[in-house]
C-alpha cells in the first residue's frame, strides 16, 4: 500500500490535502456503475444531500438501452455558479464496475479522485490521481443486510464514503436517506447503517488527500428538484386533461406512468371514480387514433412519446391539421434515425415534426428548456390546441425529461382553462346553424360542436378529404384553395399564443447566440466563458416556440452574425428558420452542433465559436 | 340538418316523435345496386325504429367505399371519416371523451382486415361500446378491384386473377378475440339484418356484424363467392333472427321448443328461431365449430353466432365518471392549489 497516491492509515486531514487549494463546490462526481445494480436511491440520495446543504446541484444518468448488465454512469456536477449543464471533465469518480473501470480510470485527468472496490486494483493504473481503495463487500457484509439485497445496500456504503471524503454533512445524508424511503422505515435504517459503515471507514482507514469539498451555501432554498417527464405529467394534470393514450417508448414512458400516479392520487373523485381515461394503446398509431378520436369528441386528450413514434404518428397528424382537431403530443426526443441510440439525447425531431404528414401541413411546437416550461408548457399547449383546435407538440428531450434538474417552484395556473370555438345548443339556435369551416372572426380559426350538442343543426362530417366551409366533399379547386390558405393564416394566429422568445444580453452585441430546449444550460455558460476567456460578449435568443415570431427576425436582422446552437446533425432549426426568414438575413446564420447523444456542455460550445470568431483559447 | 317540416297529415313518427326524414342522409354516391346502400336504408330504419335521438350517434369510418357510406344515413348524427383501417383508436378515444353517445362504425374488408386488423382485433378485446359492420365484398373497390384479405380461396377477379390465399373469417375471429356480438348477414336479407341492427342497438358492447355486400361492378360475376348469385346459392341461416324491443311487448310468439332468447341490456329480447338443432347464441366453442364446418362445405352461415351480456364493456372497465369527460368543468379536471403545494413539497 505504498504506491503513489494511497494514503497510509492514521495521517491527520489537514498535513495532507493543504498543500494544495481547496476546490469547493466546483466539482463533478461520475459513479460508475453496472445497469441494474440499483444504484439510483445512492445516486439520488447523494445528490439532495448536497443540493440540502444549499449548494447548486446537477444530476444526469447516462445509461444504456438494457435492463442490467452494461455499464451505466450516474454523473453529479456541484456548481456554486450555478451551472447545471453536463461537464465533460471529471473530478471524482466513484468506480463500482469492474469492467469499465480501468477505462474510467484512464479518462481521468490529472488531480482526480477514485473512490473503488479495492479489489480492482487501481492505483496501479496511474501516478497522478488520488486513490480510495474501500472493501466494499467486506463493509455491506457489516450491516448484517440479507445476502439478497446486498447488491442495493452496497451502494449506499460510497455514498458514506463520498460523503466523509467530501465533506457533505451526515445530517443531509440522514434527512434525503429517509425522504427517499419514506413508507420503508426498515430499509431506511438498513440504508443509513451502510452509509454509517462507508463513512466510518472513510474515517478511520482513509486520508481526505483531493481537494474537492462541499461547504454549506444558501443557493438551493425554496428550491425543488424534479424530472421534466414528471414536470409535463404535472402540467398536463393541472392542465386538466382527461383522456391519455400511450404507447410504451424509451424515454417517454415516464410521463404517462408519473401522470397515473398524480391522477389516481387526485382526480379521483368522491364517489372513486375517475375524472380521466388513461389507456395504453396497441401502438402509436391507435394512442394517436384516441387522442384525435377524443380531440373530437370534444376531451383535452394527449400522448405522450418519442422519435419512432412520431413517424408513426406522421398520418394522423395530416388528418387532425386537415379536420382541425386538437390534441397534444409530448415528444422526448432521442437520437435517431430509426431505432437510434434509445437511451440517449437529441434535438433531432424538429423539421420532421414542423410539418409531419404528407400534403402542406404545420404544426406547433413548444420547447421546454427546463423543468418549469415543462410543467408550463404542458398546461399551456393544452389551451393553445383546443384555441388553434389542432395538434401541439411539447419537444422535451432525454436529457431534461429523464434526468433531475433544480428549478424554482412551479406556480399555480391562474389563468382558466381556455376550450377555445365550441358553440353549444343554444347559440346554435341563435346562430340558425354554423359552417364548420368558415372564418368568421377573422383569425382562421373556425368555429366547431361536440358530439352530442343538441340542436339538429349541430352535426357536421369530419373527413380528411377535400371540404368546403360547410364541412361538405368538395373537390373544387377553389375551395380546396381557399381552405389551405385560411389553415396557413390560422397558423400565423398561432404567433399571437405560443411563449415569445427570451432575449438574453443588452441586445447591442453584433453576436447573437440563438438556442432552444437544454442547449440552454450550455449556452449561458458558454457565455459566461466567451466574455471571460476571449472578451467576447453575445446577445441571446431562445426560441420557445413554432411558429417563429417577429422576435426572432428582430434578433437576426440586428445582430451581425448569429451562432444556430441544436443537438443535431443537420442544422434543423437553421433550416427551418431559413424558411421564415428575409434572404438577406440567411447568409448571417452559422451552425454550432452537438449530436453525439450526450447532452451538449459549455466547452463544445466556447470552443467552436470563439474559434469561429478568431478568438480561439 | 333540417327539422321535420310541417305537413297537413299526421305523419308516422317513432317513439321520440321524429320521422323517418330525420334520419335520413345525403344522396349515395356510390355505385347504383351496390349492397352498401342497401345497409345504409337498414342502418337508417333501425334507429329510426328504436327511437334513437339522431344527436346522440357517432358515426365513424375509415377509407374506402363502405367508409364514405356514413354520408348516406342520419345526417343529424356527428360523423368522423378518419384514416384507411385506423377507425377503431378513432372511435375509441371519441367514447372515452363521451362514453354517454352511441357510436356505429361502418368499415369494409380491407378496412378491417387488411390495413386495418391490428386496431380491429384490438377494438373488440377491449369490448368497446359500439356497433361496429364490415361491409363485406371481398374486393378494393375505390381502387378498382384488387382482391382483399376476406376474398376466398379460389375466387376469380373481372381480370381473370385468382385469389390464393384463404379467406379471414372475421366473426370466428371476433368471437375469439372476445366481441359480445358476432352476427354475419347479407345485404340483401331485408328482415334478417333488420333484426340483427336491432338487436346490435340495445346491446351494451362490441357488436361486430359481417355484412356480405357484393360490389357489382368488381365482383359480382361468375367465379365471385361474394356476388348476388353466389350468396342466393350458398347462404345457410343458422337460425332466425327476431328481435323484440325493449319497449314493446315480449311475450308474443314465445315458443320454448324451438327458440332461444337473448335477453339485452336495455330489456329488449333477442330471438333466434334454431334451424340447427342444440344451437346456443353463447357458446364460444360451438359458434366457432359451425363456421369451420360451413367453410368446409362451401357454405356462407349467416346469423347471430355468438351473443355475451356479461362481459363489461370498455368504458364501464375504466370506472369513469358518469357524465361525458369531455365537458366536465374545471373545478372537477384542474386539481385545487395545495395538491400543487404538496407535490413541490415532496420534491423540495
Amino acid at each position: 500500500m505504498t504506491t503513489s497516491g494511497l494514503v497510509a492509515q492514521g495521517q491527520t486531514t489537514s498535513s495532507l490535502v493543504r498543500g494544495g487549494k481547496q476546490i469547493v463546490n466546483d466539482f463533478s462526481i461520475q459513479i460508475a456503475t453496472v445497469n441494474g445494480s440499483g444504484s439510483q436511491s445512492a445516486n439520488s440520495v447523494l445528490l439532495r444531500s448536497i443540493f440540502r446543504m444549499g449548494v447548486p446541484v446537477s444530476g444526469k444518468n447516462l445509461f444504456p438501452s438494457n435492463i442490467a448488465g452494461l455499464p451505466t454512469w450516474y454523473t453529479i456536477r456541484v456548481s456554486k455558479h450555478g451551472w447545471v449543464a453536463r461537464k465533460t471533465d471529471i473530478d471524482v469518480l466513484i468506480a463500482m464496475n469492474p469492467e469499465t473501470a480501468q477505462q474510467d480510470v484512464l479518462s481521468l485527468s490529472a488531480g482526480a479522485a477514485v473512490i473503488y472496490d479495492e479489489s480492482f486494483k487501481l492505483n496501479e493504473r496511474r501516478a497522478d490521481v488520488t486513490f480510495y481503495p474501500v472493501p466494499f463487500d467486506q463493509l455491506t457484509a457489516s450491516t448484517g443486510a440479507d445476502a439478497k439485497i446486498r447488491k442495493l445496500v452496497k451502494n449506499m456504503v460510497y455514498v458514506g464514503v463520498a460523503a466523509q471524503l467530501l465533506s457533505i454533512d451526515m445530517e443531509w445524508i440522514e434527512k434525503s436517506v429517509r425522504k427517499q424511503f419514506a413508507k420503508k422505515v426498515k430499509a431506511a435504517e438498513l440504508n443509513l447503517s451502510a452509509v454509517r459503515a462507508g463513512f466510518e471507514y472513510a474515517a478511520s482507514s482513509l486520508t481526505q488527500q483531493n481537494p474537492y469539498l462541499v461547504e454549506p451555501m444558501n443557493a438551493t432554498q425554496g428550491k425543488i428538484i424534479i424530472d421534466g417527464n414528471a414536470a409535463a405529467a404535472m402540467g398536463a394534470m393541472f392542465a386538466g386533461v382527461t383522456v391519455v393514450t400511450w404507447y410504451p417508448i424509451t424515454p417517454s414512458s415516464s410521463v404517462v406512468e408519473q401522470l397515473i400516479d398524480y391522477m389516481k392520487k387526485y382526480r379521483i373523485e368522491q364517489d372513486g371514480k375517475a375524472s380521466f381515461a388513461i389507456v395504453q394503446a396497441e401502438d402509436e398509431l391507435a394512442a394517436i387514433g384516441m387522442v384525435i378520436g377524443a380531440g373530437w369528441a370534444g376531451a383535452r386528450s394527449m400522448t405522450a412519446t418519442s422519435g419512432p413514434g412520431i413517424s408513426l404518428m406522421a398520418e394522423f397528424a395530416g388528418l387532425a391539421y386537415f379536420t382541425e382537431i386538437p390534441g397534444v403530443i409530448f415528444d422526448v426526443q432521442r437520437t435517431g434515425p430509426s431505432t437510434g441510440m434509445p437511451t440517449r439525447t437529441s434535438q433531432g425531431d424538429l423539421t420532421f415534426i414542423a410539418g409531419l404528414s404528407h400534403g402542406d401541413t404545420k404544426h406547433v411546437m413548444l420547447i421546454p428548456a427546463s423543468v418549469k416550461e415543462c410543467y408550463e408548457f404542458g398546461i399551456a399547449a393544452f389551451d393553445i390546441a383546443e384555441q388553434m383546435q389542432t395538434l401541439v407538440f411539447v419537444l422535451s428531450d432525454l436529457d431534461l425529461g429523464m434526468n433531475n434538474w433544480m428549478s424554482e417552484p412551479f406556480e399555480y395556473p391562474e389563468k382558466p382553462i381556455q376550450r377555445g370555438k365550441v358553440l353549444n345548443a343554444k347559440q346554435l339556435e341563435e346562430l340558425g346553424g354554423f359552417a364548420r369551416y368558415k372564418d368568421v372572426d377573422g383569425d382562421a380559426i373556425p368555429y366547431r360542436t361536440l358530439p352530442g350538442t343538441d340542436h339538429p343543426a349541430a352535426a357536421y362530417f369530419t373527413r380528411g378529404s377535400g371540404h368546403n366551409e360547410k364541412a361538405l366533399y368538395s373537390e373544387r379547386p377553389d375551395e380546396y384553395e381557399n381552405n389551405m390558405l385560411r389553415l396557413a393564416r390560422k397558423f400565423e394566429t398561432a404567433k399571437t399564443l405560443v411563449p415569445q422568445p427570451i432575449l438574453e444580453g443588452d441586445g447591442k452585441q453584433k453576436i447573437g447566440i440563438i438556442a432552444f430546449g437544454t442547449s440552454h444550460w450550455a449556452v449561458i455558460e458558454s457565455r459566461d466563458q466567451l466574455e471571460r476567456e476571449s472578451h467576447l460578449e453575445t446577445d441571446y435568443l431562445r426560441v420557445r416556440a413554432y411558429p417563429f415570431t417577429q422576435e426572432i427576425h428582430d434578433f437576426v436582422a440586428s445582430h451581425e452574425r448569429i451562432y444556430v446552437v441544436e443537438q443535431n446533425r443537420d442544422a434543423q432549426m437553421l433550416h427551418l428558420l431559413k424558411v421564415d426568414l428575409d434572404p438577406a438575413q440567411t447568409v448571417k446564420l452559422r451552425s454550432v452542433l452537438h449530436f453525439n447523444g450526450l447532452p451538449i456542455d459549455a466547452r463544445t460550445l466556447t470552443t467552436a465559436i470563439a474559434s469561429q470568431e478568431g478568438a480561439g483559447k | 340538418m333540417s327539422t321535420p317540416s310541417v305537413s297537413p297529415k299526421p305523419v308516422k313518427t317513432n317513439r321520440i316523435g321524429l320521422q323517418i326524414l330525420d334520419y335520413r342522409g345525403g344522396k349515395t354516391t356510390l355505385c347504383a345496386g351496390c349492397g352498401h346502400n342497401a345497409i345504409s336504408e337498414r342502418i337508417t330504419e333501425a334507429f329510426y325504429e328504436m327511437g334513437i335521438q339522431p344527436e346522440r350517434v357517432m358515426k365513424m369510418s375509415g377509407i374506402g367505399c363502405s367508409s364514405k357510406s356514413p354520408a348516406y344515413f342520419m345526417s343529424r348524427s356527428f360523423s368522423f371519416n378518419t384514416v384507411h383501417g385506423r377507425m377503431p383508436s378513432v372511435a375509441t378515444g371519441a367514447l372515452l371523451a363521451n362514453k354517454t353517445m352511441r357510436s356505429i362504425g361502418v368499415s369494409g374488408d380491407g378496412d378491417t382486415v387488411s390495413i386495418g386488423m391490428g386496431q380491429f382485433i384490438h377494438l373488440l378485446r377491449r369490448n368497446v361500446p359500439m356497433i361496429y359492420i364490415i361491409e363485406d365484398n371481398g374486393v378494393y373497390g375505390l381502387t378498382k378491384g384488387q382482391f382483399s384479405a376476406t376474398a376466398d380461396i379460389g375466387s376469380k377477379l373481372k381480370t381473370g386473377v385468382i385469389n390464393d390465399l384463404p379467406a379471414i373469417d372475421t366473426c370466428a375471429l371476433a368471437i375469439q378475440i372476445g366481441a359480445t356480438f358476432v352476427g354475419r348477414s347479407f345485404s340483401g336479407d331485408k328482415k334478417q339484418l333488420s333484426a340483427m341492427l336491432k338487436a346490435a342497438v340495445a346491446h351494451q358492447g362490441t357488436v361486430m356484424l359481417d355484412v356480405i355486400s357484393p360490389c357489382v361492378t368488381f365482383n359480382d360475376h361468375e367465379g365471385s363467392t361474394k356476388s348476388y348469385k353466389y350468396m342466393q346459392e350458398h347462404e345457410e341461416a343458422i337460425s332466425e333472427v327476431g328481435f323484440v324491443p325493449h319497449f314493446e311487448d315480449i311475450a308474443v310468439e314465445y315458443d320454448p321448443n324451438t327458440t332461444v332468447d337473448v335477453r339485452l341490456h336495455d330489456g329488449s329480447h333477442l330471438r333466434l328461431r334454431k334451424l340447427h338443432e342444440g344451437y346456443d347464441p353463447t357458446d364460444k366453442v360451438q359458434a366457432t365449430k359451425m363456421l369451420m364446418e360451413s367453410h368446409a362445405k362451401g357454405e356462407v352461415l349467416t346469423g347471430v353466432f355468438y351473443v355475451d351480456t356479461q362481459k363489461p364493456d370498455f368504458a364501464s372497465l375504466l370506472n369513469m365518471v358518469d357524465e361525458p369527460l369531455a365537458t366536465l368543468s374545471q373545478e372537477r379536471v384542474r386539481p385545487r392549489r395545495e395538491v400543487l403545494a404538496e407535490i413541490m413539497d415532496a420534491h423540495s
